[in-house]
Order: structure tokens, then C-alpha cells, then sequence
């Protein structure tokens, strides 16, 4: 029996399912997100780069670029209906060697093209006025005003928060196991039940060809996760850097980017590897040290400064550079699979361009969620009357955001997705102090709990 | 604003023991400052003892010698404020704070940090592989355990052999928790050879000359991968315990571009326990990793009497200051960092750790001249002593240690 008939089901809450959820829903459709982790936002979407990307590197005239061009206009449209952070640092890209001076002409033409005209040079003389901090050695670049910084994690569940609110319905531990097309409609076998839906959009990231061979049996495209990993500075590290400051970039990746979080920490990676495990995010301690290094060349201040964390992130890419998007709307499929590397920008570009896909009219949105203020120069709640005392000393998280992250549309389901929501335990003591508590607070409340029991559980 | 003559930061031994002793000795309008919702720091969640045999001179559990040290304060008058956070440090000494009822500021004549220590985390150790859940540090542990009564795995490993890494065994033995094996990258375990032979009664492998190199799991902690004698390998394991490691918790220093002492990770103090930054005083595990919970009670003790005099205006000027210097590459830290030519004052002792075994004669100097001399055989983690010559001259002065051949 299925457990409910939906206009559309999206498969995936990683931040571009989140936002096409949205999209549909605002527009009107009865919505249905499947996701198979215990929380959101577990697959690719739990660890990049941060950066709201202007578009100035994407390559001319593709898909990805009409994307990246629009998210970033939406997002810049409406993140502050929803409290969402946004840092208009700008960013300075900037060349090391003679070579890469040479490249920088190209790029700023590339930029032009790409419509984002307010590029400037910079010469050796004029770059540490703008950085004070960087090597000597920085031979010249030039300067993207429009690139962001964003909170990767709050942007997504505003996505999903509102299209919770204009009706879709959020199905966690929801495996997408079989699926078969009938006349009119799909029917889909999922770990938590079945579900009927006219149309499915396909956005699993990392298992996006896997989930396309359920639907169709078989795959247009190939997954190729690339592993990006981070080592992340703690807070007093930031003012070291003004701009993302980002490498000239090859054609497989956009490079070692160094620059602030809108936490107020300051990050050296990504990395990219090409691996095959799809969940295997590890991180590997001599890598971390030649970010380490890499970080030191740019900033060489960054020597002596306390690490904070480290994490990986795989990019869901695929055996093509270009997003791999197509409707068919025959069958009542829409795929959106390889969004490799600029995602988080791109999320409600493509979001849009899906809706058109299809054919759907846009709609406009009756609620707006009030996101939580988790940027470190915003107004924060430890600095309010009336927020309980604060639990995790380090990031000044306080009770009363830990509550509120465990109600209202979407709970975190986990200590990782209450993580992304607060921000907990993400501080330099890593939970020294504020593990106890949490597993207090959030005893019986996670479907994945913290801990293995109580000391008088048997066994 | 919030006004005190004294602000102590953490109700741990060290602060409360400073609290209580400046109020006996008439300072008024003292406060304590502690972000937890009960005073004691980390004594309060150690379900072991022994506590409290230089304090209160009988043996005391964890929690209700955190409740006398607290009593002891609030009866000599200060008053201790829970649930309240120091944000930042500023000079005057001017401190903002923030508590459930929103941030507010608060200035003192003088403010004592007793912020204590903690554990390294999986971070500052290097240890790579996944992120799953399951790796804590002793200090989380003992919360989870004596505080909630939960458990938070059943068959760890434990990464070290300090003092701590075997209370963290006793505390899994009390929770029903069986670890699978004591990791040691060292050559020997670390903390004295009473508490070595705990492992072997409770049938806990140790490891030694073994690291670990990986973390394996997704969503929870599955097992790690270890190197040591044998090569590379797995095991089997839910949950990682970090022990040990220790370092200042002197993040608010730090953030407030104060000095810190690169070798102890916590403030450079004087021997009156002062800061370069006027009106600041530093005691208990702040200063240097790590201490016993009666150490830093005495630590506080002795603040206290430095910071009452100070308040009449009667220490020396700072600009006589001597620093010491460290010569000894075997010498890990020492401290007090700054002398006076007077003498000792309320730190009466050079206090030291080694970084590997080692034995020959301790020499501190000054100007070419050895003014003090002092036999030393010594292990990591080991404390060592050496008492401040009764006058010192002018000049540099430095610390060797003459290796026995
Ligand atoms: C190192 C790194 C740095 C980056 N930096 C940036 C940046 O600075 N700026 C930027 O714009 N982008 C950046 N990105 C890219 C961005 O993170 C990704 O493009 C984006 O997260 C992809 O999201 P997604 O929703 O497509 O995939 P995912 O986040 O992987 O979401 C797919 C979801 O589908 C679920 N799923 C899979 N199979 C099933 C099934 N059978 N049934 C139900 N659910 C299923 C998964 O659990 C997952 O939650 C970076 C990425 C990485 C890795
Ligand atoms: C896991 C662990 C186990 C230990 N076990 C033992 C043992 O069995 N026996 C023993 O003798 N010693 C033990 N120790 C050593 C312990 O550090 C000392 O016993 C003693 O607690 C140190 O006293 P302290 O006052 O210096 O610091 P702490 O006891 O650490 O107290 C510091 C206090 O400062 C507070 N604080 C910190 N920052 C702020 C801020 N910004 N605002 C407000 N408050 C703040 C903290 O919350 C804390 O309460 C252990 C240490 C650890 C970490």
C-alpha cells in the first residue's frame, strides 16, 4: 500500500534536493524528499569549501555557469528574508609563478565573458594593501569582488525548512530500494514504506548513477568521487586573511583555496583525489601536513597557529566536467547527478532550471523560516536574555539553540546533524567539555544516539 | 557594569582555593566566574578518589570535595556565579561575560585565571581516518559516565598511559565497559608503575611502541587501525578513548593576544603568579599540563597571597623582572618564566618536566655564574623541583641540565 501520492518525489536532501524541493513546493506541487541517511545533508553536502561562487571560472556558455549564475542571484535575493549569513569578502586570485601570471589575462577575460565584469588587476605592488599577510613571493592577480562566504549548512535546511513549510513532506531512513513506472506514475520502494509520486528527480550526489540504475536500470553517467580534504584554523587565524584567497586553477580542480569561515575560523584545502569508496572520507595526516605547508607558503603567518579540526568532502563528479542534468518527461524522470564542485552555489540555479524543465510555473513563497544567527559576527544567541547558559564553551552554543534544534520542521536526527544545525562540539576542544551534556540533552531524541546506552542497559 | 575587587575565572581547586583565601584574609567583593552549572571543575566529575588529604586532610570523593572546596569560598564570603562564561579579557582588566540572561561586562582591580587544562583532541594528535562517532577524551567520558550514568561504548580502545589514562580504566571498569587494549606510542607507560599493573589485573592488553594511525567507521566508531611492532593492523573496536595529552585551556589569552608560553601552552606568570598584562594573575593547571587537583588548590593558596598584597600596592615593579631561560633541550618546561633579583616570592620553587628520561645535575644560572645546582633523574611527566636561590643578582638567567655521560 503506498503511504501517500505526491506530485514530486526528490531523492537526495543534499543541499540541490533540498532547494528543488523547495522550488516545487513553493511552485505548488505535493512534494515528497526521500533520504536514506539518518539526517540530511550526510553525503556531499556535509563537507566543501563554503564559498558562494560568482561564476567567473565556470566554463563559458555551460550549464553549470547558468546555474552558479542564478543561485547566486536567488540567494543573494532572499538569504536575508531568512537570516542566512553572507560575507561579501571578495576573493583574489593569485599567481605564484611566471606561468600562472601569464594565465591570469585569460582568466579575467573568462570572467568578463561569464558576466562578472567587475574583476580588477592587481600587481605585486598593490596586493599587500589589500593582504598584508601574504608571501612576498605573490607575484600579481587579480580581484573577484562578488565571491561570498555562506554557511553551507543553514542555507540548505532553509531550503528544506521551507519547503517543509509550503507542504512537502521529509522522509528520513528512506532507502530508495526499487521503483517501477506505471501509467501515469512512479511507485517507489524505499526503507520506510512505498510511495507513489508522477515525478522523481533524481538527486543523490554521490549515489546518482546508483539511484539511476534503480529507476531505469541502468546509468548515463559514472560517479567519480574526488575527495577534498580541509584543515580548518582556529578563530584567532582569521584575521590573517581578508579575501578567499584562491590559486590560479587547473582544469581538474580550482586548487588549495585559503580563507575565512563565516564561523570565524580560517580554512586551508580542498584536496582532490579521485577515489572509488563513495563513504569513506578520510582523512590522511601527511596530506593535512602539506596543506599545512601550503597554507605556510601563502600565509606564512599561519606557522604556530592551533589547528582546529580536519575533515574530508567527496565531490560527487562524474566522468564529465558538465552537470549531468536531462529530463524525461515521458517517463517522469528528472536526473541531476554530477554536481561536482559547485553545488552549494548552484543549488537554486538549478533548482529553477529544473522547474522549467518541467514546465512548471513559478509560484511564490507564503513563509519564510527565521534561521537560527550561527555567523560568528552576527547577532548570536549567547549574547540574548533567556538562552539557558551555554553548553559548548568553544562555539557558544547555548540550551536554547540545542531545544530548538532538536523541534521545528526537520529535528536533527544525530549529533553530526546537530552539528550542522548549532554548530556543537565543532570548536577547538572538539567535546571535551560539552560531550556530557549533550548526551544529556539528547538522550532518546536522536533515531541515531550518541551514545551506546545507559550504564545499567544489560550487556 | 559589573564591578569586583577580585575576579577569579573557573571554580576549580585552584580558583575556589584563591576565593577562600582572599576572603579570610578581609578581601572583599570577591566573585568566581564558572561556566558550568556547578562549581569544582574537573574534580566534581572524577567518581575516584583520593581527594582532599592536603585540603581538608581526609580522603574525599570527587563530587563532595568539589562541594567543600565550593562551600569553603562561598563561607569567606565570595560569591561564585554558575552558568557564567568569560568571552573575553581586556585591559583595566575589564572582562565581558555572558549567562542565560544575555552578555554583560564586568571590571576588577585584579582578575585570576584558573581556567585549568584539558585533554588533547584527535586533532592536535594527528590521527587520521574517518570521523565517526565514539572518540572522546577521558574528561567527556567521566561526564557521560558519573554525571548522566550513561555509557558511551563498550569495547574502546585507550590511546595513552598517563595517571588520567588509568582513572579512565577505572571509570570504564565502574560503567561495565571492557576496553580491548591501552595503546602507548612510547617506549613505557607514562604514569608510575603502581598504576601499570592495573591493566594487567583487569586483562587489558597494552600495547607499546604502537600508534594509531586511522579511524575506521561512517556513523560510529568500528575499530582503528594500528602500527607498532608488528607492522600494521587492525582492531576491532565501537568507541576510541583519548587520554592524557594535556594542554592549557588559555583560549581566551590567546584570543586576547596575550603571551603564552609555546613549552607549558599556558601564560607566562612571574613569581608572584602575574601576567605582563597589569592586574591579570594565572593559577592551577592553566599554568602548565598538568597537576594534581591538591597542587593546584596550594597553587591557589599562594596567588591569593600575592594578589593581596598586590591590592596594597606592595609588589615589586615588573620592569625587574628576570626571564629564565631554557637551555636543556631535555627540559620540556619550566616555570615560573620571570624572577625577581629579591628572590623567591610566592612561588618559592622552579617547577619542571623532562621530555625523555634523564639523569645528571640540574644547574640554573645567571651571568656565567652557577647560582643553583641540584641532582636529577627524572621520566616524562614526572615533577621536578628546584627551589629559588633566597637572592638572586641581575642579569640573564638560564637553565641546563648537565647529562650524566
Ligand atoms: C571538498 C569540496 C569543496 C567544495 N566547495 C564548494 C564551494 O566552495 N562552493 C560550492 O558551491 N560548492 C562546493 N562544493 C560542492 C558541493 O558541496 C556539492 O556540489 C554539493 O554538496 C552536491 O550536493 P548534492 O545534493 O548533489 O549531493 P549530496 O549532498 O551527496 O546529496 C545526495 C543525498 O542523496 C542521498 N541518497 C543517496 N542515495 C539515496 C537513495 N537510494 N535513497 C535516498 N537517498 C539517497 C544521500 O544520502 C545524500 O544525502 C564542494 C564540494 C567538496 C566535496
Ligand atoms: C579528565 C581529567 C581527569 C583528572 N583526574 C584527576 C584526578 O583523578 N586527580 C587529580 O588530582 N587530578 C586530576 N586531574 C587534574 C585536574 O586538572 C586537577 O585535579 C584540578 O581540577 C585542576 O584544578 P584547576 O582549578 O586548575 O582547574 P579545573 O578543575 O579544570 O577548573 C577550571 C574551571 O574553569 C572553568 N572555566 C574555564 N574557562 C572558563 C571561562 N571562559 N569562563 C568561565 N569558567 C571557565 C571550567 O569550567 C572549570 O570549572 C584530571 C584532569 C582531567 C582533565
Amino acid at each position: 500500500m503506498a503511504q501517500g501520492v505526491f506530485d514530486v518525489a526528490v531523492v537526495g536532501a543534499g543541499v540541490v534536493g533540498c532547494a528543488i524541493a523547495r522550488r516545487f513546493a513553493i511552485d505548488g506541487a505535493r512534494v515528497l524528499i526521500l533520504e536514506r541517511a539518518h539526517d540530511v545533508l550526510d553525503g556531499a553536502s556535509k563537507g566543501n569549501s563554503a564559498i558562494l561562487h560568482t561564476g567567473f571560472d565556470a566554463p563559458e556558455g555551460s550549464l553549470e555557469l547558468d546555474c552558479i549564475r542564478a543561485g547566486y542571484a536567488e540567494y543573494r535575493e532572499i538569504h536575508a528574508r531568512m537570516n542566512l549569513p553572507l560575507d561579501p569578502c571578495g576573493a583574489l586570485v593569485l599567481a605564484w609563478t611566471e606561468e600562472q601570471q601569464a594565465a591570469l589575462p585569460g582568466l579575467m577575460a573568462q570572467a568578463a565573458a561569464n558576466g562578472v565584469g567587475d574583476v580588477e588587476m592587481l600587481d605585486h605592488a598593490t596586493l599587500p594593501a589589500l593582504e598584508s599577510q601574504l608571501a612576498p613571493e605573490v607575484r600579481a592577480g587579480f580581484r573577484v569582488p562578488g565571491e561570498a562566504l555562506i554557511d553551507p549548512w543553514s542555507a540548505a535546511h532553509a531550503y528544506l525548512y521551507q519547503a517543509i513549510q509550503h507542504g512537502a513532506e521529509l522522509r528520513l531512513r528512506a532507502e530508495l530500494l526499487t521503483a517501477e513506472r506505471q501509467a501515469e506514475s512512479w511507485r517507489l520502494h524505499a526503507s520506510a514504506g512505498s510511495f507513489e509520486a508522477g515525478l522523481v528527480v533524481n538527486a543523490a550526489g554521490l549515489w546518482g548513477d546508483h539511484v539511476e540504475r534503480i529507476l531505469t536500470g541502468e546509468s548515463w553517467f559514472q560517479i567519480r568521487p574526488r575527495k577534498g580534504q580541509f584543515i580548518l584554523y582556529d578563530k584567532p587565524a582569521a584575521a590573517l586573511a581578508g579575501h578567499i584567497l584562491l590559486p590560479v586553477p587547473t582544469k581538474v580542480t580550482k586548487g588549495v583555496v585559503v580563507c575565512r569561515t563565516i564561523f570565524g575560523n580560517l580554512l586551508v584545502g580542498p584536496t582532490a583525489e579521485e577515489q572509488e569508496e563513495r563513504e569513506d572520507a578520510s582523512v590522511v595526516p601527511a596530506t593535512l601536513e602539506a596543506l599545512r605547508q601550503t597554507g605556510e607558503t601563502i600565509l606564512p603567518a599561519l606557522a604556530g597557529q592551533e589547528v582546529t579540526a580536519f575533515y574530508a568532502g567527496l565531490r560527487p563528479a562524474s566522468e564529465d566536467k558538465a552537470y549531468r542534468i536531462r529530463a524525461d518527461l515521458e517517463r517522469g524522470l528528472v536526473t541531476v547527478g554530477g554536481i561536482r564542485s559547485t553545488g552549494l552555489s548552484a543549488a537554486l540555479g538549478i533548482a529553477q532550471h529544473v522547474a522549467r524543465l518541467v514546465g512548471r510555473a513559478p509560484g511564490v513563497a507564503r513563509d519564510w523560516p527565521e534561521m537560527p544567527v550561527l555567523a560568528q559576527d552576527g547577532a548570536r544567541d549567547w549574547q540574548a536574555p533567556g538562552n539557558g547558559g551555554i553548553v559548548c564553551h568553544c562555539e557558544l552554543v547555548t540550551r536554547r539553540e540545542i531545544a530548538a534544534a532538536m523541534e521545528g520542521p526537520a529535528p536533527a536526527q544525530s549529533l553530526a546533524g546537530l552539528k550542522r544545525r548549532t554548530r556543537v562540539t565543532m570548536g577547538r576542544c572538539q567535546g571535551f567539555y560539552c560531550s556530557a551534556e549533550l548526551a544529556r540533552l539528547t538522550e532518546g531524541r536522536f533515531t541515531q544516539p550518541m551514545l551506546a546506552g545507559a550504564v545499567d542497559d544489560a550487556g | 557594569m559589573m564591578q569586583a575587587d577580585v575576579a577569579i575565572i573557573g571554580a576549580g581547586p585552584a580558583g575556589l582555593a584563591a576565593a577562600a583565601h582572599l576572603g579570610l584574609m578581609g578581601v572583599k567583593n570577591i566573585v568566581v566566574l564558572e561556566r558550568e552549572a556547578e562549581p569544582g571543575g574537573i574534580p566534581r566529575h572524577c567518581g575516584h578518589s583520593p581527594f582532599g588529604m592536603r585540603e581538608f586532610r581526609r580522603v574525599l570523593g570527587g563530587a563532595s570535595y568539589a562541594r567543600r572546596l565550593a562551600a569553603r569560598a562561598e563561607g569567606a564570603g565570595a560569591r561564585i556565579l554558575c552558568n557564567t562564561t568569560v568571552t573575553a579579557l581586556h585591559p583595566g582588566p575589564k572582562l565581558e561575560l555572558t549567562g542565560p540572561d544575555g552578555a554583560e561586562r564586568l571590571s576588577a582591580r585584579v582578575v585570576l585565571l584558573a581556567t585549568g587544562t584539558r585533554e588533547s583532541s584527535r586533532v592536535q594528535r594527528m590521527i587520521g581516518g574517518q570521523k565517526p562517532g565514539g572518540i572522546l577524551t577521558t574528561g567527556a567520558l567521566q561526564g557521560i559516565v558519573h554525571l548522566n550514568h550513561q555509557r558511551p561504548f563498550r569495547r574502546p580502545v585507550i590511546l595513552g598511559t598517563e595517571l588520567v589514562s588509568f582513572s579512565a580504566l577505572l571509570t570504564c571498569r565502574q560503567a561495565g565497559i571492557r576496553p580491548v587494549a591501552m595503546i602507548e606510542p612510547g617506549a613505557r607507560v607514562v604514569a608510575r608503575a603502581g598504576a601499570a599493573v592495573l591493566p594487567l589485573l583487569l586483562g587489558v592488553p597494552v600495547l607499546r611502541e604502537t600508534r594509531i594511525t586511522g579511524i575506521l567507521g561512517r556513523d560510529r566508531v568500528e575499530g582503528v587501525v594500528i602500527d607498532g611492532p608488528g607492522g600494521p593492523r587492525e582492531i576491532a573496536a565501537d568507541g576510541v578513548l583519548l587520554t592524557g595529552a594535556f594542554r592549557s585551556e588559555a583560549t581566551l589569552m590567546a584570543a586576547a593576544g596575550m603571551v603564552l608560553d609555546p613549552r607549558t601552552t599556558g601564560p607566562e606568570i612571574d613569581v608572584f603568579g602575574r601576567l605582563a598584562e597589569s592586574g591579570y594573575f594565572a593559577a592551577g593547571n592553566l599554568l602548565r599540563p598538568v597537576e594534581t587537583a591538591g597542587m593546584c588548590w596550594a597553587s591557589g593558596r599562594r596567588v591569593a597571597d600575592a594578589i593581596a598584597v598586590h591590592l596594597t600596592g606592595g609588589l615589586p615593579c615588573p620592569a625587574q623582572g628576570l626571564p629564565l631561560r631554557i637551555d636543556a633541550p631535555a627540559i620540556r618546561y619550566a616555570l615560573p618564566q620571570i624572577l625577581f633579583p629579591a628572590g623567591p616570592g610566592f612561588h618559592k620553587t622552579i617547577q619542571l618536566r623532562v621530555s625523555r628520561p634523564v639523569s645528571g645535575e640540574l644547574r640554573l644560572s645567571q651571568g656565567g655564574d652557577l647560582i643553583a645546582r641540584q641532582p636529577i633523574r627524572a621520566l616524562p611527566e614526572r615533577r621536578v623541583t628546584l627551589p629559588i636561590p633566597r637572592k638572586l643578582g641581575e642579569g640573564p638567567l638560564s637553565l641546563d641540565i648537565e647529562e650524566d655521560a
